[in-house]
């Protein structure tokens, strides 16, 4: 049986929020400013970008992160200031949302296959068993080197088909 | 304001800095073994753990750090910074088995089996706090500690019922810490006082079921559970081990040569 595509709450109320927003054009700009650690990964499709409110001359982006050490939240910050500056928008603050937590459940379908062509395994749905399928050949066989990776949201496999080793985004 | 209200948060202010020492000295202890790890996988887990436990920190520092404009006193205009890194030794609050030293790798995984067992039972209670920021900062942290118990739940049966050698070494690492881990279930006073509004967790109602796993898993890996004979405890009044300042003099050299630095 196909399994039935799943949309959580969350997942429902920042979809929402970006399609019922008046400001579109500063979620498309937004969709400029990646992951530095996975630079083919906008923000909204990893998750991490939640709401953008336009109020005057102000604009306040709300976003959630994804490890509470994860060092690239700062840069993220950082970004998103600096591509909303560059575009005219000269009084932006970026404000932290802690709940509800991030999860994987949030990255978007072609968020996961942008990680899968850079050649790091998706992660699996929360609610489904872990399923971890190698970026280079496919395969479905293979095993876990270290629940950690070379970053906190990554664990590292060996592939038991192609032999090679590769990244698998952990799903939290 | 009322009266009460104002005491609350000032308890709620200290609980905050109480549960981020907690988190910096265990990130600081396990940030030592970056590059010291026995392998190039754990060196990376382990860094990667460490940096759960600042950021842990940080989130609590950062409301503390807000309460404080509303409270004043000691912490007020001060900075996250400030509070991580420029108290004496009296002034931290975390309880003692998170200052102590790494040890070897076997001492290190039994204290992280013993503190992440305990963090995941903790944080799904404070996630049911009646202050949303704590709950907010629990529910984040919970997802990271089911994982972080996952690593050292598995490394404990690789050890415990390892070689001849790992098996003593990991016998030896749970008899020295287990007189650290009854602080684990003491009430602080201010604990208690946010209690009966919910904020707080009740730690002590949290033992039995934290004995019952950790027995489990002892026995799993072979291992002797301790008699339980004697204990450590005052890291909440800030009376610590000798160790502890030592790991501050490391910790905050570059806050103290360099006054205000910032990345
Ligand atoms: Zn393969």
């Amino acid at each position: 049986m196909a399994l039935l595509p799943v949309t959580t709450h969350d997942q429902l109320i920042r979809s929402k929020a970006r399609e019922n927003s008046l400001c579109p054009q500063i979620w498309a700009l937004l969709d400029t400013v990646t992951d530095p650690e996975i630079p083919v990964i906008s923000i909204w499709d990893l998750g991490v970008l939640q709401d953008v409110i336009e109020q005057a001359s102000r604009v306040e982006v709300v976003i959630t992160p994804t490890y509470s050490g994860c060092p690239a939240m700062r840069e993220i910050e950082q970004d998103i200031c600096k591509t909303l500056k560059r575009a005219g928008y000269s009084h932006v603050e970026v404000t932290t949302r802690l709940s509800p937590a991030w999860s994987t459940d949030w990255m978007s379908k072609q968020g996961k296959q942008q990680l899968m062509d850079f050649g790091i395994a998706p992660p699996t749905p929360t609610w489904q068993v872990r399923k971890v399928i190698c970026p280079q050949c496919a395969s479905t066989d293979n095993s876990l080197i270290s629940e950690f990776g070379s970053t906190a949201c990554k664990a590292l496999y060996k592939c038991n088909d192609c032999l090679e080793a590769f990244d698998y985004f952990k799903c939290i | 304001m009322s009266n009460t209200e104002s005491t609350t948060r000032e308890n709620t202010l200290e609980y905050s800095i109480g549960l981020g020492d907690d988190s910096l000295m265990l990130g600081q202890r396990l940030a030592e073994w970056c590059r010291n790890a026995p392998l190039l996988e754990e060196d990376l887990a382990i860094s990667n753990v460490a940096l759960d436990f600042i950021g842990r920190a940080n989130m609590f520092y950062e409301y503390a750090v807000e309460l404080a404009k509303v409270t004043g006193g000691v912490f007020k205009n001060q900075s996250v910074d400030d509070i991580a890194y420029l108290r004496d030794s009296r002034e931290y609050l975390n309880l003692l088995i998170f200052e102590m030293p790494i040890g070897d790798f076997a001492y290190t995984m039994t204290r992280q089996l013993i503190v992440d067992l305990f963090n995941v039972d903790y944080f799904t209670a404070l996630s049911a706090s009646s202050d949303s920021r704590l709950a907010a900062i629990a529910a984040k942290t919970l997802k990271e500690s089911k994982y972080h118990l996952r690593r050292s739940h598995e490394w404990a049966l690789r050890l415990g019922d390892g070689t001849e050698e790992s098996h003593t070494r990991m016998q030896n690492a749970v008899n020295e810490l287990w007189g650290y881990t009854p602080e684990l279930f003491e009430m602080s006073e201010t604990e208690l006082a946010l209690l009966p509004a919910g904020i707080s967790v009740d730690r002590a109602a949290l033992f039995d079921t934290w004995e019952a796993r950790v027995s489990g898993i002892l026995n799993e890996a072979t291992l002797d559970h301790p008699p339980g004979d004697w204990q450590v405890t005052g890291g909440r009044a800030g009376v610590h081990t000798e160790y502890h300042g030592h790991l501050l003099s490391e910790m905050q050299f570059l806050q103290r040569a360099y006054p205000g630095l910032a990345w």
